[in-house]
């Protein structure tokens, strides 16, 4: 343990002889952040910003910040929905997601994504997978995972093959099918 | 009053001051297991007694009859390190072991220690993993320690577990290898279901406390309600509101009238207001009661309708409320006669007005712990605070979590609890406005502070009125509140606030910090001036690897260290590791990760004894 205490010295020696063009005291933090990266993929913060933070340009996400504020999306997907004013905006439409070999359920907001290029990605992220190419005529190919989801009726359905509104509506919870069972259901017109 | 440890699910349960197993204790482990027929001689050195007359196992014998009364885990760490015999007794007598971090340590290093452990708290994920600032498998898995455990606690009873990935089949083992088992408690787990919990409901017989909290728990479609063996069980807490499936009604009323030993009961969204009334009726022995949905399946119908009011008042014993998943609230008078005795009230998933909440809150003049939505807003606090002088936990949620939401409370909510609940504790607050005055005005009026958690929800927001930082109001916390331990700051802030951090929060063991900062100069105030940090998780802040450094004589004394999105270069954290080689360093990447770049995303670094962990996922490096 001593040698990393030995290092420490070293580091913190370092510090103190280094030329800096700034004022003693002062950090060359600037320099430090510009330096670091251009790939900052957390949105940027809109209105109060200091001046020293030159970031770059991402594309920033989709306007939500990770994980902020810090709320559990357990609280987040089980707060009462039932609101009592007429205003939908924020309710969130909440479906679970299963994927065949995953020992776990995920619950996803489907209002949070415009269309299925949207979704499928957001699909493909949470669960390390791809899907395969989509045609209306094959469903998915190229892939050993397929895209399902059950509708009102107990049915299930190929992700897609219906218009995304209808989809939304009619969507009770979606899984992501893998193997033969899923090359069946892909044929299926 | 018994604290109930499922509420503070959300909360750090240790007050020991020390880290459970730290290098010294582990260099004297070491020590031990390599010389186990260590020369007596040695260990005589320890006692004032006229040791040569008395045979060594004789000392040992005494010293054991006395530490079995040592509870504290802080205690006992104390004295496993007077000498290599105390060290040897406590760990012949400790039977309640705590693991704040299952990386610290494997499985094998536990068992080898502690010979006759009967439970075991373990926890796994890092906090913000919570909050998806972190890749799903990251580990955390239960199997090593079940595994390991199996074969070295056969006595085992207890296990309780946060923030770790459990399986099924881990259940599974646990149901077939402790015959005496007898408390599960899960709390924010996945990677079970079920059908994992129907296992341990059958072969679990001495089954005292089920506790599922905060958990994700797949639907599995089985009726595990009915697993339970038939007869008489020693069930005391069952606790399943977070299991979204449905169950089995009738067996689960045949099981609450076989359970004359159940006092706290906490049902899912799933069951009904009519099916909570035939429960009440057959259980008036309950003290803590999680109501499950709190409304109607079908339409109510007007004649006949239960008196749900009586069945409340039936239940002299409940102290404890919580539930309300799906709250209709005209049936919210309901709990009236149960208020006055009630020191724990949970409306925190129920969206309940102002006007429906004064009628219910005038009357919890007991209520210590208090959860709700923002819904009450500011008029609702100024109700809690007129009416419920013994409150001491106070946590409101945001109903509408995003950061251009509404609102509706404020620094007049926090200003009125500050003034009306002098013996506050701790607070976690969710708000969009706020102001220094309200949070210098909570430090003056409220000394007993030990967690003070603020989440301005708009990033970088400053006091509204002012339009000041918020540097004053949080310095006023850690110089006014001397007891404070837990601290979680929001809002505009400027190296400032961390100057004062460093300061005066002598005691504080957990920091929680987001978009706040101006310089490497603000962590590096905390890391030099607070000599307890235990627990420091970072995001979007721009500290690099100057802070970094800083921290170098702390970090063996800490128990994790988080930073996310924060300017860090790998070279950087590379040097930390190798500096410090008991110190596990992971980076955690994204998917399209470039290995050449120098950034890193997520620094997550712990201490550990027995090196890197050997199941760590494609997405985390370890330097």
């Amino acid at each position: 343990m001593s040698t990393s205490f030995e290092k420490m010295d070293e580091f913190v020696n370092l510090k103190e002889t280094e030329l800096r063009l700034g004022l003693p005291g002062t950090d060359n933090v600037c320099e430090e952040r510009e330096k670091v990266s251009c790939c900052n993929k957390r949105a940027l913060p809109s209105e109060i910003e200091s001046s020293t933070r030159k970031s770059e340009t991402s594309p920033p996400r989709k306007g939500q910040i990770v994980g902020w504020p810090p709320v559990r999306s357990y609280r987040k997907n089980n707060i009462q929905t039932k609101k009592n004013e007429s205003d939908n905006e924020g309710q969130g439409i909440y479906v679970k997601v299963s994927m065949d070999g995953a020992p776990y359920l995920r619950k996803i907001d489907l209002s949070c994504y415009k269309g299925y290029s949207e979704l499928l990605k957001a699909l493909e992220m949470m669960f390390k997978f791809c899907v395969g190419e989509y045609s209306e005529r094959q469903g998915y190919e190229g892939s050993d995972f397929v895209p399902t989801y059950e509708d009102k009726d107990g049915d299930w359905m190929l992700i897609g093959d219906v218009p995304w509104e209808m989809f939304v509506r009619t969507c009770k919870r979606l899984r992501i099918m893998k193997g033969s069972e899923a090359k069946g259901l892909g044929c299926v017109v | 009053m018994t604290q109930d440890r499922t509420e503070m699910s959300e909360d750090d349960d240790d007050n020991s001051q020390s880290p459970p197993l730290d290098l010294r204790s582990a260099a004297i482990a070491d020590h031990c297991s390599s010389s186990s027929s260590s020369t007596p001689n040695k260990s005589r050195n320890c006692m004032a007694l006229n040791s040569q007359t008395f045979p060594d196992h004789v000392l040992e014998n005494v010293l054991e009859n006395v530490l079995q009364f040592l509870d504290s885990r802080c205690d006992r760490n104390a004295a496993s390190l007077v000498c290599k015999s105390w060290w040897r007794v406590e760990a012949l007598t400790r039977s309640e072991v705590f693991i704040g971090n299952c990386y610290a340590l494997s499985p094998t290093r536990l068992t080898q220690r502690f010979k006759r452990v009967k439970s075991l708290l373990l926890k796994g994920k890092p906090r913000f993993a919570d909050f998806n600032l972190m890749p799903p498998d990251w580990g955390a898995n239960f199997a090593p320690w079940v595994s390991t455990m199996a074969k070295a606690y056969p006595w085992l009873e207890k296990v309780d577990l946060k923030r770790m990935f459990v399986t099924d089949d881990d259940l599974a083992l646990l149901a077939d290898s402790f015959p005496g088992f007898k408390e599960l408690i899960l709390v924010c787990c996945e990677g079970f279901g079920t059908s994992g919990i129907a296992i341990v409901a059958n072969k679990c017989r001495k089954l005292k406390v089920l506790d599922l909290i905060e958990s994700e728990v797949t639907d599995d479609e089985v009726d595990w309600i009915s697993c339970f063996p038939e007869g008489v069980t020693s069930l005391e807490s069952l606790a399943f509101d977070c299991v979204e499936a449905p169950i089995n009604f009738e067996a689960l009323e045949g099981l609450v009238g076989r359970s004359p030993f159940l006092k706290k009961l906490r049902l899912n969204r799933l069951v009904s207001l009519e099916e909570l009334h035939r429960l009440l009726l057959g259980a008036p022995q309950l003290t803590s009661l999680g109501t499950g949905s709190f409304s109607h399946d079908n339409a109510p119908q007007s004649e006949q309708e239960p008196d749900y009011a009586a069945a409340f008042r039936a239940c002299k014993s409940v102290v404890c409320l919580s539930g309300f998943r799906d709250l209709m609230p005209e049936y919210l008078p309901s709990i009236l006669p149960v208020c006055s005795n009630l020191t724990s009230l949970n409306f925190s998933y129920a969206n309940i007005s102002p006007d429906m909440f004064k009628p219910i809150i005038h009357n919890c003049h007991r209520l210590q712990v208090f959860w709700a939505l923002d819904s009450i807003c500011d008029e609702g606090l100024q109700a809690v605070a007129a009416t419920c002088k013994e409150l001491r936990e106070l946590r409101i949620f945001p109903f509408d979590p995003r950061e251009e939401s509404e609102g509706p409370v404020s620094e007049l909510g926090l200003q009125a609890i500050s003034e009306g609940c002098r013996n506050l504790e701790s607070i976690l607050y969710f708000c969009q406005r706020m102001t220094n005055a309200a949070v210098i005005a909570m430090s003056e009026n409220c000394p007993e502070l030990t967690v003070f958690r603020l989440c301005i929800m708009g990033r970088h927001r400053p006091d509204h009125v002012t339009g000041k930082p918020m540097d004053e109001g949080f310095g006023a916390i850690v110089k006014n509140c001397k007891k404070l331990t837990r601290l979680a700051i929001s809002g505009l802030l400027t190296d400032q606030a961390f100057r004062y951090m460093g300061e005066h929060g002598k005691l504080i063991r957990t920091l929680s910090v987001a978009f706040a900062g101006d310089s490497d100069m603000a962590l590096r105030h905390v890391l030099e001036g607070c000599p307890r940090l235990q627990k420091l998780e970072i995001r979007d802040s721009p500290f690099g690897d100057v802070a970094l450094r800083c921290g170098m004589h702390r970090y063996y004394n800490m128990r994790f260290v988080w930073m996310s999105a924060c300017p860090l270069s790998k070279g950087c954290c590379k040097d930390v590791a190798r500096a410090m080689p008991n110190l596990v360093v992971e980076v955690i990447g994204s998917d399209d990760d470039d290995d050449n770049r120098d950034y890193v995303e997520t620094l997550y670094m712990y201490r550990s004894l027995d090196g890197p962990r050997n199941d760590v996922p494609k997405f985390v490096t370890i330097l």
